[in-house]
């Protein structure tokens, strides 16, 4: 598998336009083959990803010198095991190769690089023999050769290259000679041979031809690897593998949790710093709010995540370049089937515990696209690390903190539970996404190779950290910029007067007073205030609205603004203005509003509700449309408020 | 001239109805090795031209190497490397004993 260039959606499908005119390569082969770190190794770092036109694939392209033949576009296409294509970025494969193919949405290549494991050369061969049906010039590329040699399989290159009638080139990721011959080869692309005869398509055909290749270029089939057998009798062995997976699976949470807790103290102490510069700086005073507050306050609520999100794609990346994530995948998957899913979705999920945006990029390992968007409408509903901060406020103010329940600490307990109900959750919307959509598309057979472990190759992890980190940054960061902008500009809007504060009997010389005055005359209020009605039932007033629809560009803000409120009526104490508080108006004026029955159903609501929309952006990034991004988003608020109205009822019939 | 991959999809195979009741890759264990014969008729064509495409071709020797803490799914190592099958792929697979 590698996934993070055989799905990925990144941006729009623009990239082409600069690359116009220039001979194409594209880079075809199975998974496992090498494929991504050949175009790696092309291209470096200077892949730019998007999508293919109307479906979720992404694609990736670069540019590479040939030396003094000028500068070539290298495209790595989406690995497949066959032109019969059964997933659609298998189905771009063949959209992009197949020139008989009435299909004018992508460019079509000039040339084929094929690559080709050596160590699985009976199986590759037979999608090479498809392949050269193509009638696209190929040139093989062979790599993992020192493989082969190392678990004593055998090839005579010059008789295999004979009997195929094409180039073959010999690349073995980390050695440059192969890299350079290939580039040579390249460059004279329009004189490469290809035999008279291509090879047969007739399933029994093509097994014979496949064994007379084999035959005549001398293949001895390599031995099992031993490194790999080894290992694998422990890691996946009934005990002994069960425990190491609970263990990596605890260090992985531990990483990202307490890693990335420092880097992230840093960012949000930087652009506290930089607020504080500005504030100090600017001395028109909407101004210097708007920039210390929407500007620099919204990007570092953004940049906050880069530390976590770099964090999960190196671990992840890592444990996919050992090939521990196939075995992890292949010990979950019986439980995942539960869901209708497959082992590979438990990694999506597991990300999502960090958060669901690194979640719902992870998908792209999944080869269905069923099992993709299943799984992406689950993945909001597990517990995030942005819901943490929320969760902690809502129980603090509900339990005192010697509560027990039984033996156990009773905040603990309600802490766990909301884990523990939002990965079930979780698990049960996967479940039913999959059904409803079950009708559509034909049934993906499983499989799920397991590739032999190696050690990963720092240039694709960086590649891979890299490419998730920017493309987080560059469309993330626009769409919670903006959100917060349009926040402040409700929430401090419009312009209060003096005269107008004093004639409310407001003491303008006190900033707590005043700025309770402007936030309870905004427009945020009165948008919180007219969407009372939704609310009302689950017993939030205006400023736990106001809080609920500020979370929305992240679910921190509700902490933010709820300090802001209460900030507002008791500067030294807002946490006891937040547990005094009552409602102010409706039936239920004098109400204490953070009551039991009112706590419960915000957890519950923070549990089930989409309030992100840096989520919904990437949702609409990763499935291509706003159409799931528009039904996950209804349907989570749809449950969260139905959920949070039982939980309300409940409470209140307890307590 | 049809396209490449609608000449892929006319592929077929015909399914393996042997008089002789067949054992399928699922009545391994550990170990046991069998050369795969075809594929039974309950599975869709798709999937058996994938099966084929994944290397489980006709004559191919598998092996099976283990199975997963939860019994399911099984890794079979299939010519040259190894593949993770669930019993709804495995139970499609007719095969023969190799002693």
């Amino acid at each position: 598998m590698s996934p993070q260039h055989d799905h990925c959606g990144a941006g729009g499908g623009a990239l082409s336009t600069a690359n116009v005119g220039l001979t194409r390569f594209a880079v075809v082969g199975s998974p496992n083959s090498g494929k991504t770190t050949l175009f790696n190794a092309l291209t470096g770092l200077h892949a730019k990803t998007g999508n293919y036109p109307g479906v979720t694939v992404a694609r990736y392209e670069g540019r590479t010198r040939l030396g003094e033949h000028g500068t070539v576009v290298v495209e790595d296409l989406p690995g497949t095991y066959s032109l019969d294509p059964i997933s659609p970025d298998e189905q771009i494969v063949v959209d992009v190769l197949d020139t008989d193919h009435q299909n004018t949405r992508v460019d079509v290549p000039d040339a084929m690089l094929v690559t080709l494991n050596a160590t699985t050369l009976r199986r590759s061969l037979g999608l090479l023999a498809q392949l050269q049906q193509t009638g696209l010039p190929i040139c093989v590329v062979l790599t993992f050769t020192d493989d082969l040699s190392r678990r004593g399989g055998r090839l005579d290159i010059p008789a295999f290259t004979r009997a195929l009638g094409v180039p073959v080139v010999t690349v073995v990721a980390g050695h440059r000679d192969g890299l350079a011959d290939l580039r040579h080869v390249m460059a004279r692309f329009d004189s490469w041979t290809s035999p008279v005869v291509p090879p047969p398509t007739d399933p029994a055909e093509v097994s014979a031809w496949v064994d007379s290749v084999l035959e005549s270029s001398g293949y001895r089939l390599p031995a099992v690897d031993t490194r790999t057998h080894r290992i694998d009798s422990v890691v996946l062995h009934p005990v002994l593998g069960t425990a190491i997976f609970l263990l990596t699976m605890f260090v992985f949470f531990q990483t990202i949790f307490t890693v990335a807790a420092p880097l992230q103290d840093s960012v949000e102490t930087f652009f506290g710093w930089l607020g504080g510069v500005v504030a100090d700086h600017v001395h028109i005073g909407w101004l210097s709010a708007f920039l210390s507050q929407a500007v620099i306050g919204g990007v570092g609520s953004v940049l906050v995540f880069v530390p976590q999100i770099a964090l999960l794609f190196l671990l992840i990346a890592l444990l996919e370049g050992t090939g521990y994530l196939a075995r992890a995948a292949f010990l979950m998957d019986r439980v995942m089937a539960r869901a209708g899913l497959e082992g590979r979705a438990f990694v999506a999920l597991l990300s999502s515990f960090a958060c669901a945006i690194p979640g719902i990029m992870a998908t792209r390992s999944l080869p269905s696209a069923r099992d993709r968007l299943a799984t992406m409408m689950g993945a909001p509903l597990m517990t995030c690390s942005a819901r943490l901060p929320v969760y902690i406020l809502l129980v603090s103010l509900l339990l005192p903190s010697d509560a027990r329940f039984g033996l156990f600490n009773a905040r603990g307990v309600v802490m766990f539970a909301l884990y523990f109900f939002g990965a079930l959750s979780a698990m049960a919307a996967a479940a039913v996404f999959k059904k409803l959509t079950a009708r559509s598309g034909p049934m993906l057979p499983f499989y799920m190779e397991m590739p032999p472990y190696q050690v990963p190759r720092l240039k694709t992890v960086a590649a891979e950290v890299w490419t998730a980190a920017s493309a987080f940054l560059r469309k993330v960061t626009s769409i919670i910029l903006a959100t917060t902008m349009v926040l402040w500009v409700l929430l401090n809007l419009p312009l209060r007067g003096e005269a107008e504060m004093a004639a409310a009997g407001v003491d303008t010389t006190d900033d707590a007073a005043v700025a309770a005055y402007v936030i309870d005359h905004s427009y945020a209020a009165s948008v919180g205030r007219a969407v009372e009605p939704v609310f009302e039932p689950l017993g939030f007033d205006w400023r736990i609205n106001i809080g609920i629809l500020s979370s929305l560009a992240a679910r921190e803000v509700f902490v933010a603004t709820l300090g802001q409120v209460a900030a507002a009526e008791n500067p030294e104490e807002p946490a006891q203005a937040l547990r005094e508080m009552t409602v102010q108006d409706g039936p239920q004026a004098g109400r204490t509003l953070f009551d039991a029955p009112t706590i419960a159903a915000l957890l519950v609501f923070f549990m089930y509700a989409l309030q992100c929309m840096s989520t919904v952006a990437v949702l609409r990034r990763e499935s291509g449309s706003w159409k799931w991004p528009a039904i996950a988003f209804s349907y989570m608020f749809a449950l969260a408020w139905a959920m949070a109205w039982l939980a309300k009822t409940v409470v209140g019939a307890l307590v | 001239m049809s396209s490449v991959s609608d000449r892929m999809r006319q592929r077929e195979f015909r399914a393996d109805a042997a008089g002789t009741p067949r054992i399928t890759l699922a009545h391994l264990q550990r170990g046991q090795r069998a050369r795969v014969v075809g594929y039974g008729e309950g599975i869709e064509d798709s999937a058996a031209r994938r099966l084929f495409d994944l290397g489980l071709s006709p004559g191919i020797e598998v092996e099976m190497v283990r199975r997963a803490p939860l019994r399911d799914p099984v890794i079979y190592r299939v010519g040259d490397y190894e593949i993770a099958l669930r019993r709804e792929q495995s139970t499609a697979i007719h095969v023969d004993r190799v002693r």
